[in-house]
């Protein structure tokens, strides 16, 4: 058993960075714009699909293919901050907010549907199936790829949010919109871009997925926001170290647990989730105080 | 403390008030309470009288559908609506009133009417269950709220693909009744219609009462309702509760007529959006909103289900749908209707009045 | 109905910030007791810990000589100690009879006579049936006024009531307050507004730092010297930012 327990830490950890990536985005969005983006999960799997596309008609690398796939996922996502979550306003515009991401959700699920089929599909490269030792056990050389990649672009992140104009921007607005707005930040902007930034992680979010799943189809997004909704949560809402520890921590539990029991490996997520509501309702770093709401 | 001085100064405030009109009194609906008595009995009545109407199975097939939804979109606003709590996670315990209908008929070998008698029994597990569910899920915030429900949602269905006395992936299917294939579906449009009317009854009642009055100050301002004394953990979970008992019996009555239970359909996440959607077209919060919602709605789904074979093109209608419905009348069909109907009698008035006070 | 406030040597901080620091304060049963004190002083946070809206870092409160530290607001309110909000707090979507029938314990017929009678004390009553979100600013005021009354409180706190609010209707505050006061309600009112203090208050308490620097007598306290320095040299009277 022990000897199945190394790779399969391994694996967790570096799966669970690419999970990290995708909730960073998620609880970004939470964080300046207070909304939950149920439809991340479904934005993943179109980013899987442009990979998918690029990839198998157009014969562009994986990673090369990034560089087309993220600003397209950036666009989407201000379309859809634009035509969807702006013009929400009123007392319920955050429970409504999360109800019409809930509607995108479904629009991009039966989207896929009918121009993919329910068929799944995999992600492949040369790299793909090849896979080095370390210290006695194999891991596959994608995984690492693909570990790298989302520690890259969460570093990124973490680069713009402290170290740039724009990133102070958002962090005062994730703290005080009012006060915000009083010095000057166009936070309307800043909630277009951040809605942006966060469904364009999904991009690469996507194409690593796509690449580490084993193979995916439109029905996998319930699965992934999911996951993502139950990170995001015990991580705490808004705070983006709590969304890394919690999808390193959550992706390594589920890989050893599946070791015992496939079948329940995935419960994992949820009892763990509710464990650590019980005790600590704001999650493991959340804000405490949550605006009226 | 000062029932004197308050009284002094009420009175004072009536003598000094010279002319205007008398006491407004309880919150009403904007319409004349005969004029509402007369519409409801002439919806029931068509209800009751619709199976003779139109006898044909799939016309009452429809009618069951809508008003199993009717029930529950009503037994989802009655928590959700009133509290502003939302709900996506009410599939569990419709699922969970399926399969203890399912398991019940099975393990007690029971035919015929007699699995009737096993609704009691969906709406205690469907009540049982949002005890626990809802202590855990009912003490955070709004939005943490949502998730966790949408988190049991999951872990429900994963567990009715896993255990063993749900039947796995194939589920379970139901005895087979051997009532004539012409009026086959009429006893369970029926229980379904007066599952209906009762739900809509209890919402009303609710609304009227106390009780209502706390989840809705709840939704206002909860924090300010907990210290004006309102005992909130305890009123959500008793909303959660009703809600969860009534949905539940929705889903033991629907197994039996459908005839067959499995985890992706008695545990469906485009049901909850649905609840959702119903409520929030009709009027989020109202008493006839669910009702006018899965009324129009829910025959508009299966139709469009039956029309594109692919279930994938009413899925993309139904969310942009939704959306409409979010973006452009975010209160809901009924109060943005009645508030145009107010404004308009007003300007009437008005009209007919130079002396009335113009609206703040 | 009527009881004595006391906090002794109550503490509490956010973070860094150390909001109330060794805070020691006597509201005597009956009286009228105004607490004063420059932006960022505690005042808020004093309130938010008597009536249980936070929890204190360390020190003691009582009412009526019963130890209440860190009950539940739920508790506090119950117990006889109702408070207003600075930015004003009502149910919006509920008419305003609805908001004051959610304060009342009672029966439906009792408790809709006891809300028209408080709608009459305060004034508002014709807009009993309309939402109370459709409300102006200063009617607001009234209607949490209102309904803080209906539970009828030994001991009232306000947050400044006069907030923005026109001098007609301040004149109508301070009469109500005034004819509650005479049966025997405790009041403890904070305030910006001088005017209203030194008329209103049999008492004036002033805090400082999160500690009350000095307490007595309105007239007394307008002259203190320390009372100027922790205003920062500003006159009393003198309109101060919101806070």
């Amino acid at each position: 058993m022990a000897s199945q327990i190394y790779p399969a830490i391994a694996d967790g950890i570096l799966v669970g960075g690419v999970y990290a990536l995708m909730a960073v985005g998620l609880t970004l969005i939470f964080g300046v714009l207070d909304i939950i983006n149920v439809a991340q999960g479904i934005m993943v799997v179109i980013g899987g699909y442009l990979s998918y596309v690029l990839s198998v008609h157009l014969h562009i690398d994986l990673f090369l293919g990034l560089l087309i796939t993220v600003p397209v996922m950036f666009g989407l996502g201000l379309l859809i901050h634009t035509v969807v979550i702006r013009p929400l306003r009123g007392a319920e515009r955050t429970s409504m907010s999360l109800l019409a991401c809930f509607a995108v959700a479904i629009i991009g699920e039966g989207v896929l549907y009918a121009v993919f089929g329910a068929d799944s599909v995999t992600l492949n490269a040369s790299y793909v199936q090849s896979s080095f030792q370390i210290a006695g056990y194999y891991i596959t050389d994608i995984y690492l790829y693909c570990f790298l990649l989302a520690v890259a672009l969460v570093a990124g992140i973490y680069l713009l949010l402290y170290r740039s104009r724009f990133g102070r921007s958002v962090r005062a607005t994730m703290q005080d919109p009012v006060a915000a707005r009083l010095v000057g930040i166009d936070i309307n902007r800043v909630a277009a871009l951040t809605f942006g930034l966060g469904v364009a992680v999904t991009a690469a979010g996507g194409m690593a997925f796509g690449a580490t799943s084993g193979g995916f189809n439109p029905n996998s997004g319930y699965d992934l926001i999911s996951r993502l909704l139950a990170i995001v949560i015990l991580g705490g809402l808004g705070s983006i170290g709590g969304a890394l520890a919690a999808a390193v921590f959550m992706i390594t539990l589920e890989s050893v647990v599946d070791i015992w029991s496939p079948s329940w490996a995935v419960a994992v997520f949820y009892v763990a989730l509710v464990i650590v509501l019980t005790v600590r309702p704001a999650g493991l770093f959340g804000r405490a105080a949550v605006r009226a709401q | 403390m000062t029932p004197s001085a308050v009284r002094q100064g009420a009175d004072r405030a009536v003598r000094s008030r010279r002319g205007r009109p008398g006491w407004p009194g309880w919150s009403g609906l904007p319409a004349r309470p005969l004029v509402i008595a007369a519409g409801v009995l002439a919806v029931v009545a068509a209800a009751v009288l619709f199976p003779v109407a139109f006898p044909s199975p799939v016309a009452t097939t429809y009618g069951f559908d809508t008003l199993i939804f009717v029930a529950c979109a009503s037994a989802w606003n009655l928590f959700s609506g009133y509290s502003g709590y939302l709900s996506l996670g009410h599939a569990v315990f419709f699922g969970s009133g399926v399969y203890a209908v399912a398991v019940g008929a099975q393990d007690w070998h029971l035919t015929g009417t007699a699995v009737f008698g096993l609704l009691p029994l969906a709406a205690a597990v469907g009540g049982g269950i949002a005890i626990p569910l809802g202590l855990v899920a009912l003490r955070v915030r709004r939005h943490t709220f949502v998730v966790i429900t949408i988190a049991f949602f999951f872990i429900f269905q994963l567990m009715a693909f896993n255990f063993a006395f749900t039947g796995g992936t194939s589920g379970l299917v139901a005895p087979i009744l051997n009532w004539s294939g012409a009026t086959y579906n009429n006893p369970f449009y029926y229980a379904a219609l007066l599952l209906a009317a009762v739900t809509v009854a209890v919402s009303w009642l609710i609304r009227r009462s106390r009780f209502g009055l706390h989840l809705r100050a709840i939704r206002d301002d909860e924090d300010r309702a907990r210290g004006l004394g309102v005992p909130a953990l305890r009123v959500k979970l008793a909303a959660f509760v009703l809600s969860g008992a009534i949905t539940g019996l929705a889903g033991g009555l629907w197994y039996y007529f459908i005839g067959a239970a499995a985890p992706q359909s008695a545990f469906d996440a485009l049901f909850d959006l649905s609840l959702a959607l119903m409520a929030f077209f009709g009027g989020l919060g109202t008493v006839a909103g669910p009702v006018l919602g899965a009324l129009v709605l829910e025959p508009s789904q299966q139709w469009l289900t039956a029309r594109f074979t692919s279930n994938y093109l009413s899925e993309i209608l139904l969310g942009a749908l939704f959306l409409v419905v979010i973006i452009f009348m975010p209160r809901g069909v009924l109060p943005t209707a009645s508030e145009r109907l107010a404004r308009w009698r007003a300007a009437w008035r008005r009209r007919g009045d130079p002396g009335a006070e113009p609206r703040p | 109905m009527t009881a004595e406030l006391r906090t002794e040597g109550v503490a509490k901080a956010f973070g860094g910030v150390q909001a109330l620091d060794g805070c020691t304060l006597t509201v005597p049963a009956g009286s009228i007791t105004g607490l004063i004190g420059p932006n960022g002083s505690g005042k808020t946070t004093l309130f938010n810990v008597v009536t249980g809206y936070e929890r204190p870092d360390a020190g003691q409160v009582y009412l009526g000589g019963q130890r209440i530290t860190g009950a539940s607001a739920q508790r506090v309110f119950a117990l006889g100690l109702g408070r207003t909000f600075q930015l004003t707090r009502i149910f919006p979507r509920l008419t305003l009879v609805e908001n004051l029938l959610v304060a009342t314990g009672r029966s439906k017929a009792a408790g809709l006579t006891r809300a028209r009678e408080l709608l009459e004390f305060t004034g508002i009553a014709q807009h009993a049936s309309e939402l109370a979100g459709t409300l102006s600013y200063g009617q607001r005021k009234l209607l949490e006024l209102a309904t803080v009354l209906a539970a009828e409180p030994a001991v009232i706190l306000l947050d400044e009531p006069a907030g923005g609010v026109n001098p007609t209707l301040i004149q109508h505050l301070a009469a109500r307050i005034r004819d509650l006061n005479s049966q025997g309600t405790t009041f403890l009112i904070v305030e910006h507004n001088m005017e209203f203090v030194l008329g209103l208050c049999h008492q004036v308490a002033v805090l400082d730092y999160g500690t009350v620097v000095v307490a007595g007598p309105p007239e007394q306290v307008a002259s203190d010297p320390r009372v100027l320095d922790a205003y920062l040299g500003a006159a009393p009277g003198e309109e101060q930012d919101g806070e």
